[in-house]
């Protein structure tokens, strides 16, 4: 790592931006995936984020910054040697910087991209994933896919002698704040998950309609919000690198959007609020790789390029059968690739990245780097994730019984209802509950008339 | 004595109520229903999927009236609730046997 002298501008801004990315997972991504849901796994599903954010969190702090932005362990790229990291203890030292920002500040930034990757995964499990078995999965998984793949992506060797991952390096795909290491991979994971965990009963045969759309379009919106911090943030520091990825944020998405819309009114004959807020979170993943090296101009043109291929794949999983619930796949999986690969192509020399796309003259040489940048990622968080789905399907389980599933698993996972609609009846105190004999102590009621029917004497 | 239940649907309550309420009727109970006829389901569309709702919002009204009255309760509620188009709804009366007043114990029509 170069030293620079601490900027205390690029400080704010990253530390700022790592907030932002928090707001993220809670409560945007909880938001909009727990109005997706039905009534009946609202709090399951949103529960599936806060937990993601308090293992990763834990995660991060123990190990994961060390495996994902130690030096590569052998020169070879492909891991982290998180010795010196372990606590995150050293980098308490004023001297720990990187670039013009403590390290410390990245290490917040970076550990809120570890637990939205993870937590993206969620939206395809909806309603039939033993909250147990979600632990342990996405523990794992963040442990053998999210950190090596973003050591891969994220890891930039330098002068000191410092060695990074083989993607960013050797291969040099341009992925600015995560096209691959959080939507490709998380796509990928959410596909082999679903493989192994099966559909939901009447999948396909039973209207399964977002319980609340105001809650999906305010999740959407905050994601919208958040991405400048994942994304305008990703240029560590406040700068002309951090504008560009923010104007181009904004055109993107609002491109896509209007893809996304266009597509439903001529499919379906109507612009449906679904749509607007899947086409905002499509073009946000679309432009994440490529907010740093495309124009203005290019990002709109990703924006509904991404928005309009998003709106037609997610339909596939009714023809393929396969049940992700939410859509992951169909605009994290689908949109990252997108993303990436159209770097190839729309990549401006005259943007921060300095590099030339196939329309702009740099031929095939930026375009071969990102499709084998996004298709390593791919095959890799697939096998691994239906390795480890498959594993712990036979290890624990993956699935809630079929009587729960069908009694909705907030009650039986859970034991909570997410609204209260029909407050009659009930008492303190279940079975075996304290509170239970104080709730139940006799009233003196004297029944003062006995039933007359026949045969009720006693 | 008559109960009489109209389905009815529930942009038209407002009218109905207020129809009641001039006619003297001084209570009714309001539930709200799903069902469907003649009319059946609607469509809805979410990401491309297209779901048939069978059954659609409705609400439920309850009235007890006096024999005298139920011919002209029903006509009033018909009148108010009819738009004319597919799915306005159906009434009925069925006799009732007693009714009290829980708070005095008043019975039949001094209940109503």
């Amino acid at each position: 790592m170069t030293y620079l002298e601490l900027d205390t501008g690029d400080t704010a801004w990253v530390l700022i931006s790592a907030a932002l990315v928090l707001m993220m997972t809670v409560p945007a991504l909880a938001l909009f995936y727990g109005g997706m849901t039905r009534a009946k796994g609202v709090l399951n599903m949103m529960m599936m984020s806060f937990i993601s954010l308090a293992t990763i969190g834990v995660l991060w702090v123990l190990f994961g910054y060390g495996l994902t932005f130690g030096n590569s362990v052998g020169g070879l790229g492909l891991l982290g040697d998180p010795s010196g990291f372990i606590g995150l203890g050293a980098l308490m030292n004023p001297e720990a910087m990187t670039g013009t920002i403590p390290t410390m500040s990245f290490v917040a930034f970076q550990a809120a991209f570890a637990i939205i990757a993870t937590a993206l995964i969620s939206g395809a499990v909806a309603d039939r994933m033993k909250f147990s078995a979600w632990v342990v999965f996405s523990v794992l998984w963040a442990i053998v896919v999210y950190f090596p793949v973003a050591h891969w992506v994220f890891n930039f060797s330098d002068d000191t002698g410092h060695v990074g991952g083989w993607i960013a390096n050797r291969i040099e795909a341009l992925d600015f704040a995560g096209g691959t290491a959080i939507h490709i991979n998380a796509g990928a994971a959410a596909l082999a998950l679903v493989l192994v965990l099966g559909k939901r009963q009447g999948f396909g045969r039973e209207p399964m309609r977002p319980h609340n759309l105001p809650a999906v379009m305010t999740g959407a919106a905050l994601l919208f919000i958040g991405w400048f911090g994942f994304n305008a943030g990703s240029a560590l520091g406040a700068n002309t690198l951090a504008a560009v990825a923010f104007v181009n944020t904004v055109a993107a998405t609002a491109a896509a959007v209007i893809g996304w819309l266009v597509v439903e009114r001529i499919r379906d004959g109507h612009a449906t609020s679904l749509g607007a807020a899947s086409g905002i979170v499509a073009g946000l993943v679309g432009i994440t790789p490529a907010a740093n090296s495309v124009s203005p101009l290019g990002a709109i043109g990703l924006g509904v390029v991404v928005g309009a291929l998003c709106a037609l794949a997610v339909g596939l999983k009714y023809r393929l059968g396969y049940d992700d619930s939410l859509d992951v796949v169909g605009v994290h999986l689908v949109g990252g690739l997108v993303g990436t690969i159209l770097i190839g192509f729309l990549a401006d020399p005259a943007s921060p990245a300095g590099v030339a796309g196939l329309f702009f003259g740099g031929g095939f040489d930026q375009l071969w780097r990102q499709v084998v940048g996004a298709v390593a990622v791919l095959v890799f968080s697939f096998v691994v994730s239906l390795i480890l789905a498959k594993v712990l399907d036979l290890v624990m389980g993956l699935r809630v019984d079929a009587d729960a599933e069908r009694a909705g698993i907030d009650l039986t996972e859970h034991a909570e209802a997410g609204y209260d609609l029909n407050p009659i009846g009930g008492r303190l105190g279940g079975a075996g509950s304290a509170l239970a004999t104080a709730a139940t102590t006799p009233v003196d009621v004297a029944p003062d008339v006995a039933p007359q029917t026949e045969g009720a004497d006693q | 004595m008559k109960l009489i239940t109209a389905i009815i649907k529930p942009h038209q309550l407002d009218q109905v109520k207020d129809a009641l309420e001039r006619f003297g009727i001084s209570g009714m109970t309001l539930s709200e229903a799903s069902g469907y006829g003649r009319q059946k389901g609607h469509s809805e569309v979410y990401r491309g999927a297209e779901y048939t709702v069978d059954f659609v919002p409705k609400v439920r009204l309850e009235v007890l009236v006096d024999d005298l009255d139920a011919e002209n309760v029903i006509n009033l509620i018909v009148g108010q609730a009819r738009t004319g188009r597919i799915g306005d709804g159906k009434v009925w009366s069925v006799p009732v046997d007693d009714v009290v007043r829980v708070r005095t114990g008043d019975r039949g029509t001094d209940a109503l």
